[in-house]
């Protein structure tokens, strides 16, 4: 067995025995979700994700191990800097191993907002196979400090697993991929965020990208999970047109 | 070829493993191995098939037109030292081609006319499976245990290569699809959204009525989403066709 082998199997043996989680959905989403946590145990993290990029940078496919880091998951996004986002324009991880250390010239609106929750080290590793990328896992610590070179190694491996998770996950929806059978697997729990953009979108005659900084922006200004507000909108508990809804 | 010298050796697997890494091109990979390992017989060529995803034999590569025509022959009329190699998974080496013609009626004969003496093949294995089978094409018995043990090595560094590239490969292709399907998937919901908030109606039934005129009209979902997406501000009349 190879070194890499030995870490494949640890790290894959990990994510298998990661006990699920009522709410856990099923297939990919699920997977990753379990991922994220075992990770975020096996490195001494206080949380990890994985978010995959669709189309003109928007956040498609998300977990995370623990509800409050789907904020700061998001967060990158909505602000357009962090890690993730660093990870997959470099094709290569992101070590912030001390956040005070040159983050908040490099991350000047995300670095605060870490280090407001807790966060004092950041580590993003692409998901990535040969020239095509799809996302990044995110892992975050309450401490300073470098991985060592086996939680170096076994971060690279939980994106090795994470990618062929997505991509299993696709070989086997592809007989007649249509968009339809995909839902669950692929956009899973984000399916009322691109509802809710649309939605706003006519409530306010606005384009969908600005639709979506309406979105973040109220959530950010609200301190609530973007997916939360989503559901709202398309629940019409919150419009934006403060007229008629 | 008489034992190279570790130099020698060490310099060529380096310039096989450099090109495992970006840009790689499998042809282009496959031709520098032969021309590389022709360059350590004094005066031998080598050529190189591969089996496709049925076990079908193909020519990929050869070190000059004399070695591609030997694997030509070998596919063509189905005997030759490749074919062996191939099928028992073993290294044919030193076979003297003037006593072979029991051995391969139709390969030997054609071999020696080209003018060659002996010949060698060796398989590339990946576990239990054979991939393909490189030959090397010499002017006499000039193999020793060391020099096969080398030929055989630049053989599985050749699988390695080819692996990796089919790995990456399959991989890049389901990425697209990922990506392709998560882009449209994006893209109807957001027409749900639209739909839903102009007609004042669930986002099931916005899906519906969006499917139901992509029915009545013979357009794909996708395209129908599409259309919805990129007319904002007009919002989409779904009532007729």
């Amino acid at each position: 067995m190879t070194i890499v082998d030995e870490f494949l199997a640890r790290v894959t043996g990990l994510v298998a025995d990661e006990p699920a989680r009522p709410g856990d959905r099923q297939g990919v989403a699920g997977i990753l979700r379990r991922l994220c946590s075992a990770a975020e145990r096996a490195l001494s993290a206080s949380g990890a994700g994985v978010s995959v990029l669709a189309g003109g940078g928007m956040r498609g496919v998300a977990a995370v191990s623990e509800p409050a880091y789907e904020l700061l998951e998001e967060l990158q996004f909505s602000l357009g800097e962090g890690p993730c986002l660093d990870a997959f324009a470099g094709r290569q991880p992101v070590l912030v191993p001390d956040l005070s250390d040159g983050a908040m010239v490099r991350w000047p609106g995300y670095a605060p907002a870490l280090h407001g929750r807790g966060v004092r080290a950041v580590f993003a590793f692409p998901l990535q196979i040969g020239s095509a990328r799809l996302g990044a896992l995110d892992v975050f610590r309450a401490r300073t400090g470098s991985l060592t070179d086996d939680e170096f190694r076994e971060a690279l491996t939980f994106a090795d697993i994470a990618v062929t998770t997505l991509l299993d996950g696709q070989a086997r929806a592809a007989p007649g991929a249509a968009a339809d059978g995909l839902d669950d697997e692929v956009v899973g729990q984000r399916a009322e965020l691109f509802q809710a953009q649309g939605m706003v979108a006519v409530q306010l005659g606005i384009s969908l990208v600005d639709a979506l900084a309406r979105l973040r922006a109220y959530a950010y200004a609200e301190d609530r999970a973007l997916g939360d507000v989503a559901r709202d909108v398309v629940a019409r508990r919150v419009a934006f047109d403060s007229g008629q809804s | 070829m008489t034992t190279v010298s570790a130099e020698r050796l060490a310099t060529l697997f380096v310039d096989v493993a450099d090109t495992l890494v970006d840009d790689f091109d499998v042809v282009e990979f496959l031709q520098m191995l032969t021309r590389r390992v022709a360059g350590l017989f004094g005066t031998g060529e080598a050529g190189l098939m591969l089996a496709d995803e049925r076990g079908r034999l193909t020519f990929m590569a050869a070190s000059d037109e004399s070695a591609r025509l030997m694997e030509l022959f070998q596919l063509q009329y189905g005997d030759g030292p490749c074919l062996d190699a191939f099928r028992t998974a073993q290294p044919v080496t030193n076979v003297n081609l003037t006593a072979a013609a029991e051995k391969w009626p139709a390969f030997a004969p054609r071999a020696a006319q080209a003018g060659f003496e002996s010949v060698h093949a060796f398989p590339l294995r990946l576990r239990k499976e054979v991939i393909g089978a490189m030959g090397v094409f010499g002017r006499a018995n000039e193999l020793d245990e060391a020099d096969a043990s080398i030929v055989q090595s630049l053989a599985d560094v050749a699988v390695i290569g080819l692996l990796q590239e089919r790995a990456i490969h399959h991989g890049e292709v389901l990425t697209s699809q990922l990506q392709g399907a998560l882009n449209s998937r994006i893209v109807i919901e957001q027409a749900k959204g639209i739909v839903a908030q102009a007609r004042g109606v669930s986002p099931d039934d916005a899906f519906t009525l969006i499917r139901d005129f992509a029915r009545q009209n013979n357009y794909r979902l996708s395209q129908v989403a599409e259309s919805i997406v990129t007319g904002l501000p007009n919002l989409p009349d779904l009532s007729g066709r």
